[in-house]
């Protein structure tokens, strides 16, 4: 019933793990995201991996971006999928990189569930655009 | 309006009958799935088909969690406060549910949703459920949405659910009046913000922190928010026999003295407006201070709070309390059913823009226009009252009966 006839907002979650305070990149989609209409929850610095899970079932977000420019996104990033998977949310849940990755690093990660891996230099409209083409279906 | 007709009947299936899959969510939320809560409390946000059956199917297993509303200006610390509250409140054994509410952007209706930054104290603790709500513009609508939420987190199983918003404006005075006990945060040497309590905040607090208590000039906010309780107290005040420092008083103030304490300006006449009142309201709002930074105060302030609790369980104002929320639930989904319904007979005319124009170019008014959109949805309602003359008020008795099961 169409109390609120809004269309559903992209719900989001920028989130800076491990050790890492860097937090410009993080900074910047999170604008970009707000402006493109999204609500973003933006996580702080310094997260564990576990914390990131924990945000992304609670905040039931459609999109998951990690920022990390640590290098130790081997570590890191599979520990937020093997997180999400536990909790059943690995599958509608778009995760998405945002760093410095090298290019064999980013097969791993893709393999691992991973969307896509934006380099520096991406233009924020590429960013938008990749998260709405690519939204996952809701049940 | 053809369309419309199921709705108004009250029998439109996906409204009130629970889908397969739908009943399989509320029974993984009540089995304590994170996720399904998580899943429910955004189909309440978006307002997805069958979300009203899924909150009624939950409403039958609230009533046992503690809610507490806390607002106050723009950095007062409320996120940070709500944070070691969280903490204390995990400490001694209580699971905990939060609803953050942000604004959203009036022109994209984007949102950066930062309150959950200031969750430090309790990450990793899934028995800490934080959620993040934007006020997505939607009027009215956002005190429904958070109340839903409130009812989810309740029978999910949450011993207390704080519910966070910033104080400005009508729309997040009525998200904090749905909580039980309210908390109005103030920092020091805010003698303007203290001014801009008296526009509708100052009635509503049952707690009255005054946060950064380290910080110069707390003393003095401290001293001017009790003379405003005070003052309260004078302006409405005529039913209550007992002085400041009566025995009701006395009792309800719990916690006392020391820089920290709760002090006891006799409370009166407290929303009593509603007409629901029963009898004398026992509570004497309390003005704390807190460092919430350090979590200096907090387990002070949680005390206050349990007296509260307690003081509306014995007086009977719980109910009443409750009561006061099942009434706002019922009046904003009346009005905004009714309001959709106003905008589909908008539409059906040309939509707004249209009717603006012809209004413009002075071929109508818009008291006109407004009365032809009304007057069918009138026409209908006297029609429905006239083929059951049983029925109360029209309107007002469907979408409670969505609610039917409410218990006070």
């Amino acid at each position: 019933m169409s109390v609120d006839a809004n269309e559903r907002p992209v719900r989001c979650l920028v989130a800076k793990v491990g050790l890492d305070g860097h937090d410009r990149g993080a900074h910047v989609i999170a604008r970009a995201f707000r402006d493109a209409g999204f609500e973003v929850v933006y996580s702080g610095l310094h997260r564990a991996p576990e914390e990131v899970v924990q945000a992304a079932v609670q905040e039931d977000v459609d999109v998951l971006g990690i920022s990390i420019l640590s290098g130790a996104h081997n570590t890191l990033v599979p520990k937020v999928m093997d997180g999400l998977e536990a909790y059943g949310a690995l599958e509608d849940t778009l995760v998405i990189v945002g760093g410095i990755v090298p290019d064999d690093d980013e097969e791993a990660l893709k393999a691992a569930g991973v969307a896509e891996v934006f380099g520096p230099g991406t233009p924020m409209a590429e960013t938008v655009d990749f998260v709405r083409a690519n939204l996952p279906e809701r049940a | 309006m053809v369309g419309r007709d199921a709705d108004a009947d009250g029998t439109d299936a996906a409204d009130t009958a629970l889908s397969g899959s739908d009943a399989t969510l509320v029974e993984s939320l009540l089995e304590g799935s994170h996720r399904a809560l998580a899943r429910v409390i955004s189909r309440i946000e978006d307002r997805t088909p069958g979300y009203r059956a899924i909150v009624s199917a939950l409403h039958d297993h609230t009533g046992s969690a503690d809610v507490i509303g806390i607002t106050g200006s723009p950095g007062a610390g409320k996120s940070t406060l709500v944070d070691k509250l969280a903490l204390a409140l995990r400490d001694r054994g209580d699971t905990v549910g939060v609803v953050a509410v942000d604004p959203a952007s009036p022109y994209t209706g984007g949102a950066v949703l930062g309150d959950r930054i200031r969750m430090a104290s309790t990450v990793g603790d899934m028995d800490v459920f934080f959620r993040s709500m934007s006020a997505r513009g939607r009027l009215g609508g956002l005190s429904m949405a958070t109340a839903d939420a409130v009812t989810a987190l309740d029978a999910f199983g949450k011993d207390t659910i704080l519910i966070e918003t910033v104080g400005a404006g009508q729309s997040e005075i009525d998200v904090v009046r749905t909580a039980d006990t309210v908390a109005v945060l103030v920092q020091p040497g805010a003698g303007d913000d203290v001014q801009t309590l008296k526009a509708g905040i100052l009635e509503i607090g049952d707690v009255f922190v005054v946060n950064k208590f380290d910080r110069a000039g707390a003393e003095r906010t401290r001293a001017e928010l009790e003379e405003m309780v005070h003052r309260r107290d004078e302006h409405t005040g005529t039913s209550h026999p007992a002085g400041h420092h009566g025995p009701r008083a006395a009792r309800a103030t719990g916690p006392t003295d020391d820089g920290y304490g709760a002090t006891d300006p006799t409370d009166d006449g407290h929303r009593a407006d509603d007409g629901v009142d029963e009898g004398p309201s026992p509570w004497t709002p309390s003005v704390v201070g807190t460092v919430a930074e350090t979590g200096e105060g907090v387990d002070r302030l949680l005390e206050v709070f349990d007296a509260h609790a307690t003081a509306l369980r014995d007086s009977g104002e719980l109910a009443a309390a409750r009561r006061r929320r099942h009434a706002a639930a019922i009046r904003a989904l009346v009005r905004a059913e009714v309001g959709a319904l106003a905008n589909d007979a908008l539409a059906e005319r040309g939509g707004i823009d249209a009717l603006a124009a012809r209004v413009r170019r002075g071929e109508t008014d818009p008291y006109t226009v407004a009365a032809e959109v009304v007057d069918p949805i009138e026409r209908c309602l006297e029609r429905a009252a006239e083929g059951e003359p049983s029925g109360s008020s029209g309107s007002d008795a469907e979408p409670s009966g969505d609610r039917s099961s409410e218990k006070d």
